[in-house]
């Protein structure tokens, strides 16, 4: 129930937080010459300064910017996200749609960059400075020194063009309207390369930290203790060592999972994917304001989630945690 | 520059047939009589969204080549550049070009069913291209009102005269009808159907599924016979470039219009024979690379300073090592492909002459001061494509060595067009001018002063000149053919003369296309037509 607690609190302070960033958010865009109304011209390829007019006075551009900014507030206050001026749509159901794609990349790419930093990171460990550890090693410096976009771009070039074995991009096949397993089966295809894409960074660092902490908690006593009592090595490396070397990669996640949004940008662009990084992408370039709050404030929230998952992990894999707070 | 096999096809596209450019591209396939294949589902790649897919409400590319297999306008362009009936079927003006009247198509029905009717014709001409559509409402300023005697008869009624041949080269773009049972309740701008457009064209919209794709199907009850072979059409959303001609390699997609790739790869597929990369079918999509001069500097309002540096570039050379085979050296506003305006290369002309240039400057009082410095500038490259990026390095790198020091600033589409066209803070700016069948539509703006503020491509140099405006003026109202084109060749010679803008690169889109593909690239502006006859096969 502590726990709970300290999650609760952490909630509640993290509102304010939202509120600032949202502001700053804000405020920074407005320092970005045009508006919506600009780049909607420039998608146009022109029109006339009447049209122009009657079009800021519909989306409220024509007021001063802090009556904008009161607006846009208020109207949060209702959990009103506000209409988005590309989607011709309320922000809470353009953001609905795009948030699927991204949670399933994201969920996707960090349970694979985290299980497969953990196996390498405790085989690297297991034969430090042998040549596994020294092939580990090289090809994670590789994967974290190498960007995303290439990468990406590789993947289709050789399991899309060459070998077709996976699709080249989008979230499913348009063809086919499958439903039900085959459904499943298809996303799950087209999410291959985008999800390895993305996780090979975080991958990188997962093995990194799974290794320097195992090797840590490798030389403890009561690792020492446990090898003298007769354990034998899989068991001393499971039960005791895994599981104290495992703290520092769930932190890692808290905090990866705001970096991972980030990334997603990229990856979704390469690989066509209709997500939220690739919306915050294009509502920048659009100045649609509204959408670019909309996702910002989402993308707070799941952060804010991840967090509150990860201080649970963490009463679990420590019990002194829940014990002293 | 090496005469390659796209370039042979730009240069023979405009007069012949399919037949004999598809000679060029592939002999094997020269003659051989194929006969047309029902079916088959056609991917295209779709670079940017759009805010709405109805081309009565937008003029653009984007929105046409979604748009324009769904809705049709009242007039096309034949593959010669000649206007051709689709929605009307005959029309003819009255001596004093105030009155034009279009017979309209029998037994065609909306994609819902509905008769199609004058009535359609009336309410879309006075509430969506005389209101909202961009260039429409210029075009049809005068337009008083369309009368309906009958429902295949719209007589369109206007204030001045209205040149047939302008009107009839505009409608292709600006003449996309909609249905006045949809739109005749509520606001315009926020019909749904903007989104879900319903037409009397061969595909009917099915579904628009954001950030992924848009999917239109067979019209079966579609008014031309046989047509249209496709089963569906499939847009796909795709923004990075190199990801969409890796899609083209994989077969995910058959086709990536208006230079939807990156330039080396359209260069790289071209070698591929699965594809075919062409300028073919885009001869109305004809643009210019710009430089735009702000003559609120006062440097600048000096017409040997503006010479000085067209001179100082060396256009060929860019051309050749930057642009390959899809530019070709312009020579002013009307490009070389509009054949009822060009005036021919013989107006005047900048050609490269660094001494020249010089020489101007030195005239101008522009001494070199401190390190051989003569003048500072800031350039405002327009973010549409690669080769406006590259040209404005380019431009930068050439004034640079007669003594002219440019700051590059690079801003998205909404910060261009407002720095630019609103609050005029460039001194030089670069961009696409896009020629669109006629000066009238499309190029005048550019020139006639007294633009209100804050319309994007439009006279915002401060530019003013009576000489162009009454040339402007009376080619714009000029019902008899042959004396317009000798107008709009004044037209170019005094722009050129008195270079407010400098229009030295000529550009056609380029096409790629999947070799399978038939009846593709047949008219002046393929991508943007409705794609009735195009098929595909095995």
């Amino acid at each position: 129930m502590r726990i709970l607690n300290l999650a609760g609190r952490r909630l509640a302070a993290s509102i304010p937080t939202l509120f600032l960033i949202l502001i700053g958010i804000f405020l920074l865009l407005q320092f970005a010459p045009g508006d919506t109304v600009d780049a909607m011209m420039a998608q146009m390829g022109g029109g006339d300064a009447a049209t122009a007019r009657e079009l800021r006075q519909f989306y409220g551009l024509d007021l001063s910017i802090p009556m904008q900014l009161g607006h846009y507030l208020w109207r949060l206050v209702r959990f009103d996200l506000g209409f988005s001026s590309i989607y011709g749509k309320p922000v809470a159901s353009v953001i609905l749609e795009r948030l699927p794609p991204t949670l399933l990349l994201m969920t996707a790419s960090l349970s694979f960059a985290f299980f497969a930093g953990l196996v390498l990171g405790v085989v690297a460990a297991r034969g430090v400075n042998k040549w596994p550890d020294t092939l580990i090693s090289t090809l994670g410096l590789i994967f974290y020194a190498t960007p995303s976009f290439w990468f990406g771009l590789m993947a289709i070039v050789v399991f899309s063009v060459y070998l077709q074995w996976l699709p080249a991009g989008g979230f499913e096949d348009i063809g086919q309207a499958a439903t039900g397993l085959a459904r499943t089966l298809d996303i799950a295809a087209h999410l291959v390369l985008p999800a390895l894409t993305l996780g090979l960074i975080f991958l990188a660092i997962y093995l990194r930290i799974m290794r320097a902490s195992m090797l840590e908690v490798l030389n403890l006593d009561f690792v020492r203790t446990a090898r003298a009592k007769g354990l034998d090595e899989t068991r001393v490396v499971v039960r005791h060592v895994l599981r104290n070397a495992l703290l520092p990669m769930v932190t890692l996640i808290g905090l990866q999972a705001g970096t991972m949004l980030g990334g997603s940008v990229v990856v979704e662009s390469v690989f066509s994917l209709p997500g939220l990084g690739r919306l915050a992408y294009e509502s920048v370039v659009q100045r649609d304001l509204n959408t670019l709050l909309g996702i910002v404030f989402v993308s707070a929230l799941l952060v804010i989630a991840v967090n509150f998952l990860v201080d649970l992990l963490y009463a679990r894999l420590d019990p002194r945690i829940s014990a002293g707070a | 520059m090496p005469l390659s096999r796209i370039e042979i096809s730009r240069r023979t596209a405009l007069l012949t047939s399919a037949a004999i450019a598809a000679n060029v591209i592939n002999p094997m396939r020269a003659f051989a009589q194929e006969t047309p294949r029902k079916g088959g589902v056609f991917n295209v790649h779709y670079g940017a969204e759009q805010r709405q897919l109805n081309p009565s409400l937008q003029a653009s590319t984007g929105v046409y080549i979604i748009g324009g297999k769904i809705q049709e306008p009242l007039v096309d362009l034949d593959a010669a550049g000649n206007p051709v009936g689709v929605l009307a079927e005959s029309w003819e003006s009255t001596p004093d070009g105030k009155t034009i009247t279009f017979k309209l198509r029998k037994g065609v029905t909306w994609h819902d069913g509905k008769p199609f009717t004058s009535e359609d014709v009336a309410f879309t001409a006075m509430n969506m291209w005389k209101k909202i559509l961009n260039y429409g409402s210029t075009l049809q300023l005068f337009l008083t009102a369309v009368d309906t005697p009958d429902p295949q008869t719209a007589i369109f009624r206007y204030e001045r005269p209205m040149p047939l041949n302008l009107l009839l080269r505009a409608l292709p773009d600006l003449g996309y009808v909609s249905a006045k049972h949809i739109y005749e309740t509520g606001d315009i701008r926020q019909n749904p159907a903007n989104l879900a457009p319903v037409g009397t064209g061969p595909f009917k919209f099915n579904k628009y599924e954001r950030g992924q794709y848009i999917i239109a199907d067979r019209n079966d009850n579609y008014w031309r016979p046989n047509a249209p072979y496709l089963d569906r059409i499939v847009w796909k959303v795709i923004t990075d470039r190199a990801a969409a001609a890796a899609q083209l390699e994989a077969g995910g997609l058959q086709l990536s219009p208006f230079s939807g790739l990156t330039i080396s790869d359209m260069a790289r597929l071209g070698k591929d024979k699965r594809f075919i990369v062409s300028t073919k079918g885009n001869e109305g999509n004809a643009r210019t690379n710009t430089i735009e001069f702000n003559f609120r500097r006062k440097e600048l309002s000096d017409i040997r300073v503006r010479r000085a540096i067209a001179h100082a570039i060396n256009v060929p050379f860019f051309i050749e090592n930057f642009l390959g085979d899809f530019a070709k050296l312009g020579t002013g506003p009307i490009p070389s492909t509009s054949a009822d305006f060009y005036p021919g290369p013989n107006t005047p002309q900048y050609p490269y002459d660094k001494q020249k240039a010089i020489a101007l400057l030195d005239e101008a009082g522009l001494k070199p001061g401190a390190g051989g410095n003569r003048l500072s500038l800031r350039l405002l490259p327009a973010p549409w494509g690669e080769d406006i990026s590259l040209w404005a390095t380019f431009i930068q790198q050439s004034l640079g060595e007669v003594g002219i020091q440019v700051e590059v600033v690079r801003n998205d589409g909404g910060g261009f067009l407002k720095q630019v066209y609103d609050e005029h803070a460039f001194d030089l700016a670069t961009g696409w001018h896009q020629y669109r069948n006629d000066p009238a539509v499309s190029t005048t703006v550019w020139y006639r002063y007294g633009q209100p503020k804050g319309a994007p491509w439009t006279n915002q140099w401060g530019w003013e000149d009576p000489a162009i405006d009454k040339i402007i003026d009376d080619a714009a109202t000029e019902v008899d053919p042959a004396k317009r084109k000798a107008l709009y060749a004044d037209f170019v010679t005094r722009a050129n003369t008195e270079l407010p803008i400098w229009m030295p690169i000529e550009q056609l889109f380029v096409t790629v296309i999947t070799a399978k593909a038939r009846n593709h690239s047949n008219t002046p502006r393929w991508a943007s037509s409705t794609w009735h006859d195009l098929w595909l096969a095995e």
